[in-house]
């Protein structure tokens, strides 16, 4: 016993000295998006040293920052929530002198709502979300949200929805010809009774792993067209559908946070992640699109022409960057959410 | 028993340590949460600081979505309070069940054995509760190792529906708090006195006697220890019900993280934490009385 | 103890009806089905794992099917900086932290366990078993508001705060077991050596702690086990690379759990493995 305290205590002190010494940079990014060999390219290039550190939501990371006191340099929000972080000074305008290829964002990308001009912001990668089907089970036309709230007899009891609030409850809205953030009673009733009809007919509200797809123990179900992709690879039977009802675009970017401890060395790695190559390093790793131009050249041939990443040109129109809905709406939403969850 | 009269502070002492720890990294921080749940919802999450009861009234009531006037009591909530409970009381009784019978086999192995049989009960949990997890739900999918085995073996044609059940969440549950009942079983049986069961069947009472009457009552404090370690975090489970249950089946624990998070309502969550938490002190305090009452006192 | 036979014997006497002879070879720690219950109590406990150290060395890239055998998990895990990193800081944390909680929970268990009521008692009580009653989240968020507070204060962004948080949520695990040892231990032995002139020390040194090791072992196992797999508290309390296992496992839980994590449990479970033969070696050649 007195032994392994001695011992637990030198580890401890051990342990608290472990910090210091070469210089560091913190990222502070969603989990498994990261690819290893990027850090490693990333350390050999400029000899400073990277920590991944995961996140598993929006909601966690923000909480997380606004307390101060993390240690972390850089974080990946998402389209919605970074006009909260520019807004609350938690992050820092990008240095144009280190942040030289700022210019290799694509144009599309470049003058975005959320973030006009990049000011703040680069884009780290972009997806939709949308459904998944298995053909073998159902052969009808995927591109509909309806199989999720009006699910054909095929597919009720073996149906997944992701358990995330604004994109369930968004893809309800226009399902019934509401718009994002939409505050109409009516529509929004239409929405709870639809929501609580279909549940009746959904297998889990999970975050669906893949295996479960691919094994066809769900055979449709709300999906991320990045998963949708590394399911269909497994198994050719599965689809991804785009609803034509409306469905939502998303981009995590990577912002420099204003109580990093080393800033310089974080818009270094803003910039390193810009590089085409780099930028298709993260895409192959995670199955989503880059906003980079000229990163294609580097992807993997599967994913240049994967039906996940190149949306049909006669859908392109359904698709919406998704926007964060006031309080007030989002109360209403959560509501609804929990009636739907009890 | 031989105690000086004098003062209690060598208690004291003995405590500190351990109080200094949970004051400062348990207990004290939670008067945050108390106070958060008298505050006004922040935008997307956190609060502004001014006094609100709404955080409160949400537990229990809910306004209409659409028609605020009109207040009526909150299903939602007590059907997941009620699930929550109900579960982890089973879980409980399940856990006593397999584990009376464990912690006793262990308990009456050759001495130098028995430390290894301890340790069997524990190595599955060097693995994490998340990995165990995703192994159980490997396990009982449809196309999971017991499906196919059993429609191998011909006992049914098509797969049954283990998954996303709360047969799901009990199995899990009972699984990952299995060694918490084990343990302090274990620890009160291996000090059990065998010349007292002895003594039982010398005077001829029947197995089943000497199980009610003399063994039960000598492990009665593991029991107790172990009924606390169950079904207390049961209560706030969240990991099992969010990947075994499928998250259609909210447990307390995932609700009160749903307004942490997606919710974006912390004094809510904060609030619903709190009656968690009085709910818990009150089942204790009501466990305790009665254990109590029942033993009449025992020490002094 | 002694009030126990005295309350229950003389009623087991008026009650049995039949006298009934025993088996010469009979055993009176046997109690029939006990045994097979336990059997599968083991099987169960073993069953999940099974499958997962088979996974481990599937060629396959997923968990439906099996692709046949291969250690490119295993090579993967280990290639992977962070995973590697990840691993040692949560062996290291939960030994740190149960090694903590049992020490301060056994001073604990002495200060609160027979001997008479004191003011404050239930307090003591209440305190120490609250981390219990807490769903995770809610002492997540709580620290989360009050350690960022001292992180800004103080600037340190250590370790510490891990260890502090896992401490206190093992208190109450490693606390438990160690009482119900106390409770049920014989107080005879502790008298003689005081009647022996043993120093109160010396009698705990000599008598209470050999007698108190499988509650202490108990709870210290229990203790480690609870701070591997806290995910949640992790989750809110981690600085800048302070990723644990659990809390690297959630956040690729959106996403797909990667099988190198099955060759890491795998590999946990070699070590408890390998520590347990160490243990019975050591316990073997001592008897």
């Amino acid at each position: 016993m007195k032994r392994m305290l001695a011992t637990s205590l030198a580890a401890l002190i051990a342990g608290g000295s472990m910090a210091a010494a070469d210089e560091v940079v913190n990222f502070y990014n969603w989990g498994n998006v990261t690819p290893p060999e990027l850090i490693e390219r990333f350390e050999a290039e400029t000899g400073i040293r990277v920590t991944v550190t995961d996140y598993d939501s929006n909601d966690t990371a923000l909480a997380r920052i606004r307390q101060g006191g993390h240690g972390f340099d850089l974080v990946v929000p998402s389209n919605n929530y970074v006009e909260t972080w520019i807004e609350e000074g938690l992050v820092i305008p990008l240095d144009r002198d280190i942040v030289t290829n700022i210019d290799n964002i694509a144009p599309e990308w470049m003058d975005v709502d959320f973030d006009p001009g990049r000011q703040y912001s680069t884009p780290y990668f972009w997806g939709t979300t949308g459904l998944i089907v298995n053909t073998s089970v159902y052969d009808g036309d995927p591109h509909t949200s309806g199989i999720i709230f009006d699910p054909p007899e095929e597919l009720s009891g073996r149906i997944n929805v992701v358990p995330e609030m604004s994109d369930i409850i968004t893809m309800a809205i226009r399902y019934h010809g509401g718009q994002q953030c939409e505050t109409d009673t009516d529509i929004l009733r239409q929405v709870r009774d639809t929501l609580m009809d279909a549940r009746e007919h959904w297998l889990a509200m999970d975050y669906g792993n893949i295996d479960a797809y691919v094994a066809n123990d769900i055979s449709a179900g709300v999906y991320w067209n990045g998963g949708a992709m590394r399911a269909r690879l497994q198994n050719d039977d599965l689809v991804y559908g785009y609803p034509q009802e409306g469905f939502s675009v998303w981009m995590d970017n990577v912002m420099v946070l204003s109580d990093a401890q080393n800033p310089e060395g974080a818009m270094k790695f803003v910039n390193f992640l810009l590089e085409p190559e780099n930028a298709a390093a993260i895409s192959n790793f995670s199955r989503y699109a880059s906003g980079v131009v000229g990163y294609e050249a580097f992807l993997e041939e599967e994913m240049r022409t994967a039906p996940e990443i190149v949306t049909p040109p006669e859908l392109v129109g359904a698709g919406a960057f998704s926007i964060p809905c006031p309080q007030e709406v989002n109360d209403i939403y959560s509501q609804i959410w929990t009636e739907l969850m009890q | 028993m031989a105690e000086p009269r004098e003062s209690h502070r060598w208690k004291w002492l003995l405590c500190a340590p351990a109080l200094t720890i949970l004051v400062l990294a348990a207990s004290g921080p939670l008067l945050i949460v108390l106070v958060y749940s008298f505050l006004t919802p922040g935008n997307m999450g956190g609060v502004i600081w001014e006094f609100s009861t709404e955080g409160w009234f949400r537990v229990f009531f809910r306004r209409d979505i659409f028609d605020p006037a009109d207040v009526s009591l909150n299903t939602a909530h007590l059907t997941i309070l009620w699930r929550s409970v109900w579960l982890s009381l089973q879980t409980t009784v399940i856990c006593a069940v397999l584990g009376f019978p464990t912690a006793w086999f262990i308990a009456t192995r050759p001495a130098n054995t028995r430390t290894v049989w301890l340790f069997l009960i524990t190595i599955p949990f060097w693995t994490n509760l998340l990995i165990r997890t995703f192994a159980i739900q490997e396990l009982i999918r449809n196309s999971g190792t017991i499906n196919t085995l059993l429609i191998w073996a011909g006992v049914i044609d098509a797969p049954i529906q283990m998954l996303f059940s709360e047969f799901a969440i009990l199995l899990g549950m009972a699984y990952v708090f299995l060694p918490l009942m084990v343990l302090p079983l274990y620890a009160a049986m291996d000090k059990l006195d065998f010349r007292l069961v002895e003594a039982g069947y010398d005077l001829y009472a029947s197995r089943l006697q000497v199980l009610r009457h003399v063994i039960l009552p000598l492990v009665k404090p593991g029991f107790i220890a172990g009924s606390i370690l169950v079904f207390i975090p049961s209560i706030g489970a969240y990991v099992t019900p969010r990947v075994l249950g499928g998250g259609r089946t909210l447990m307390l624990g995932n609700l009160i993280d749903l307004q942490f998070g997606q919710g974006r309502n912390w004094p809510l969550g904060a609030a619903l934490a709190i009656t968690l938490l009085v709910i818990v002190v009150a089942a204790l305090l009501f466990y305790l009385r009665t254990l109590n009452r029942e033993e009449g006192p025992r020490h002094g | 103890m002694a009030e126990a036979t005295g309350r229950y014997a003389p009623a087991d006497r008026t009650t049995v009806a039949k006298p009934r002879r025993r088996a010469r070879n009979f055993d009176v720690r046997h109690l029939p089905g006990f045994g097979a219950v336990a059997i599968f109590t083991f099987f169960m406990l073993y069953a999940p794992i099974l499958i997962l150290v088979v996974f481990s060395f599937n060629a396959a890239p997923s968990q439906a099917q099996w692709g046949g055998f291969s250690l490119q998990w295993y090579e993967a895990a280990f290639n992977n900086r962070q995973v590697r990193e990840v691993s040692i800081r949560s062996l290291w944390l939960a030994l740190v932290a149960s090694g903590i909680a049992t020490t301060v929970a056994t001073l604990a268990a002495l200060g609160t366990t027979r001997v008479r009521r004191f003011p404050g008692q239930t307090m003591i009580y209440a305190l120490i078993n609250q981390p219990l009653m807490v769903p995770e989240i809610v002492t997540g968020v709580a620290l989360l508001i009050f350690f960022a507070a001292i992180k800004v204060q103080t600037g340190y962004t250590g370790m510490g705060y891990l260890v502090a948080a896992h401490t206190a949520f093992c208190i109450p695990f490693a606390y438990l077991p160690i009482r119900a040892r106390l409770e049920t231990m014989d107080i005879t032995l502790e008298r003689a050596a005081a009647d022996l002139y043993a120093s109160p020390f010396q009698a705990f040194r000599h008598v209470t702690l050999p007698l108190l090791v499988p509650g202490i072992v108990a709870g210290f196992m229990l203790g480690f086990v609870i701070s591997l797999d806290a995910v949640v508290i992790t989750e809110f309390v981690k600085s800048a690379g302070q990723d644990t296992l659990p809390t690297y496992m959630l956040g690729q839980l959106r996403r797909n759990i990667t099988p190198e994590m099955n060759a890491i449990a795998t590999l946990f479970l070699a070590l408890s493995l390998c520590i347990v033969t160490a243990f019975f070696l050591l316990t073997r050649k001592r008897g």
